[in-house]
């Protein structure tokens, strides 16, 4: 049987992944995806914790987050198109206008 | 509810005309005069039912209530504040309806009447007080209504500066008077009258240590310690020596406020206070030897000051000082009867003088200097012969109000003492000065050639019956308030000290009142001498004794000495406090403060680059360290 540990070292992989993408990549799609990557992460956790706790709740979290998460690309999409309508842009570096 | 209703009705009066006065304006009197008229009626009526039995006790309501501290606003009245009452009504109401005549037509008309109503409210509730707090209160209330009513011609420099003097002079007496109600409450744990005066007489004898803080000795008894604070608000409030400078420009004020506030009621409370306060006084001979004898320099002082004043109303003013002299001397002798009798003679014939001072002030279009008067005898005959009884009044002339009442504190002071028979003969050589001045302005203003100016000349006529009418009942009551046995009907109430067994009917007491009567003529005759057979002669002993009368046109120069010694280094110290603590230290710290945050905000807001992933990278930074932290603090 597979250990706990196996699970959650995937998921942090998964998760670090994520943050990196978040941080590094230009394009805002792909930090998007780099976000769902993260939730993703999560959502193995509480697979993996359901599992070996033998709770049923977990996989009932990851259903809500997996909403959550559609509803929220659906949102953040939206935003990039009326982004890039306004600014003819999507990256990241360049939408710099919360400063001094 | 009747008893509330009294002080109630003027107060009303004040608040309906304070807060619609722009409205009502030249109405304004029809509904200050009901008030007070009312107030009048309902004073009579309790003033019957006191002078039959018990004095009257109610309380009105809680004010503060705060563990030991508990104070309520009560109605006190005995045949003392009854006769009060009775005073403050008359003279407020007359008062009220000359001022329909003296303020027609005035800007101000309406905020007058406003602030003379407050003022009324003010002066009940004073002499009804039946605590320590609410007297203070008061006390305080009618130095703020005298204080606007002096500066009710606000655009004249004068008149701001008179009501500021009077305003920071009686600060200086109230400071005393408000350490005075402390202390009696640190001493007795309550401000009620019935309280302070039951235990009275067990504290007599213990001492405090005034040099306590300092680490010192000198022990002075308690009873002395208060009574001498208390006095400090009485010497403030009644203008005495050495607080009497700010009376006498008072007068900058509106005349019916003269006659009012600065003659016969407001100035009066200092004497009232001492009298209502008799059983503490008693108890301390030493601070009643110190009221007396500032009363007694200060009838004679002022008597000297007001021998050569031009100003028609300062003289009047000066002779107020010299006469609250004169009440508080006998109330310090022990003699409350004598003083409280003299308060209410004088408050009808001195708002009498000043009632009639304005209507010649009004004649002559806002003349004041007598020199500028003369000859008004026949063109103001109302006038002229309600003066005359003020002014015999006021000498003592035998029969009027004045001769009892001056009499009784003479004969009062002369069986008191070897300090009462000083301060008798003072009383003497006052009361000749007093019929002097008092003559020769009635003289110098109304008898001789007219020296008006000539295009006012012509014009001058009698003032109209709203403004005469007053005046005639106040020359009625300076006669018949002499014939109405005041003085029986008070005494039970004043309790003098124990040793004061008035021997009235002796020969000495005889020879007193033979001697006050000779003085009084003798000041008459003098002034008519100097001042109608020859003409010449004011001016050559003005010359003849240069610097007597220099010293006693300038005052003594009291108010030169005080602007150097006190105000001038006052305004100095001020002057360096405004220019180098405020402007510099305090100013400086708070934009100090305001220049540091703007700098480190200058700086620190480069750290904002705005974008996103710079946030967020700090972000990660962030949560990463606090769970390192968390792990390392747990293994």
């Amino acid at each position: 049987m597979t250990p706990l540990s196996s699970y959650m070292i995937l998921s942090a992989i998964v998760f670090v992944t994520g943050v990196v993408g978040v941080l590094i990549r230009r394009n805002i799609i792909m930090i998007l995806l780099s976000i769902e990557l993260m939730l993703n992460a999560t959502n193995i956790n509480f697979v993996a914790f359901s599992y070996y706790l033998d709770n049923v709740a977990g996989q009932v979290f990851v259903f809500f987050a997996l909403t959550v998460a559609a509803a929220e690309v659906a949102v953040g999409l939206a935003i990039i198109i009326a982004l890039y309508r306004g600014k003819a842009t999507i990256a990241a570096e360049e939408l710099n206008l919360m400063k001094w | 509810m009747k008893y509330a209703l009294i002080p109630l009705l003027p107060f009303a009066a004040f608040l309906i005309i304070g807060l619609f006065g722009h409205w009502i304006r030249e109405r304004a009197h029809w509904i200050a005069v009901p008030a007070v008229g009312i107030s009048f009626l309902l004073s009579a009526w309790i003033f019957t039912e006191v002078a039959k039995g018990e004095p009257i006790h109610v309380t009105l309501y809680s004010w503060i209530a705060s563990g030991a501290f508990d104070v309520s606003i009560g109605l006190y009245i005995d045949r003392l504040t009854a006769a009060m009452l009775l005073l403050v009504t008359i003279v407020s109401g007359l008062v009220h309806v000359y001022t329909i005549g003296y303020m027609h037509g005035e800007p101000g008309y309406a905020r007058f009447f406003a602030y003379v109503a407050l003022f009324t409210f003010s002066m009940l509730m004073l002499v009804m007080a039946d605590n320590f707090l609410q007297l203070y209160m008061f006390w305080e209330a009618v130095g703020l209504c005298s204080y606007l009513l002096i500066g009710h011609w606000y655009e004249r420099k004068t008149a701001c500066d008179a009501a500021t003097k009077a305003f920071v002079v009686n600060r200086v007496g109230d400071f005393g008077f408000g350490l005075g109600v402390m202390l009696i409450f640190a001493v007795f744990g309550s401000l009620q009258y019935d309280q302070v005066f039951n235990h009275a007489v067990l504290i007599e004898g213990q001492t405090i240590n005034l040099l306590k803080p300092l680490g010192g000795q000198w022990p002075v008894e308690v009873m002395t310690v208060i009574c001498l604070l208390l006095f400090a608000g009485a010497v403030g409030k009644s203008a005495q020596v050495p607080l009497h400078v700010w009376l006498p420009d008072a007068m900058e004020g509106p005349t019916p406020i003269s006659a009012l506030i600065h003659a016969a009621t407001m100035v009066t409370a200092g004497v009232f206070m001492v009298a209502r306060l008799a059983p503490l006084y008693n108890l301390s001979p030493a601070a009643m030897d110190v009221v007396a004898v500032t009363g007694g320099v200060t009838a004679l002082f002022a008597a000297t000051i007001a021998l050569t004043q031009n100003d028609i109303k300062r003289v009047v003013a000066w002779s107020t000082v010299s006469q609250l002299g004169y009440m508080m001397m006998a109330c310090g002798l022990g003699a409350y009867v004598a003083g409280i009798y003299h308060l209410l003679t004088h408050g009808a014939f001195k708002a009498l003088l000043f009632l009639c001072c304005g209507s010649v002030i009004i004649a002559l279009h806002h003349e004041q200097d007598m020199r500028r008067m003369g000859g008004l005898k026949d063109r103001m005959p109302v006038t002229y012969w309600t003066m005359l009884i003020g002014a015999l009044t006021l000498s003592g002339f035998p029969l009027t109000a004045g001769f009892f009442s001056k009499d009784e504190i003479l004969v009062s002071a002369w069986s008191a003492s070897m300090l009462g028979k000083t301060l008798a003969l003072v009383g003497l050589v006052t009361a000749f000065m007093t019929a002097f001045y008092s003559f020769r302005l009635l003289f110098v203003a109304f008898w001789g050639e007219s020296r008006v100016d000539l295009h006012h000349r012509e014009r001058i006529h009698e003032s109209p019956p709203v403004m005469t009418v007053p005046l005639v009942i106040l020359a009625a009551l300076s006669i018949i308030t002499g014939y109405l046995g005041i003085p029986g009907f008070i005494e039970p109430v004043l309790p003098g000290p124990e040793e004061m067994a008035v021997p009235h009917e002796s020969p000495a007491a005889a020879g007193i009142m033979l001697l006050a009567t000779l003085m009084g003529l003798g000041g008459i005759a003098t002034a008519y001498i100097v001042y109608v057979k020859s003409p010449g002669l004011p001016d050559r002993l003005a010359h003849q004794w240069r610097e007597a009368y220099a010293l006693s046109f300038n005052k003594w120069y009291v108010d030169e000495l005080y602007d150097r010694t006190i105000v001038q280094p006052t305004v100095a110290l001020a002057n360096s406090l405004w220019k180098i603590v405020d402007v510099q230290v305090i100013d400086g710290m708070v934009n100090g403060v305001g220049a540091a945050t703007v700098l480190w905000g200058r700086a620190l807001r480069l750290v904002q680059s705005g974008e996103v992933q710079h946030y967020a990278l700090a972000m990660a930074l962030g949560a990463v360290a606090i769970l390192g932290l968390y792990v390392m603090l747990l293994l």
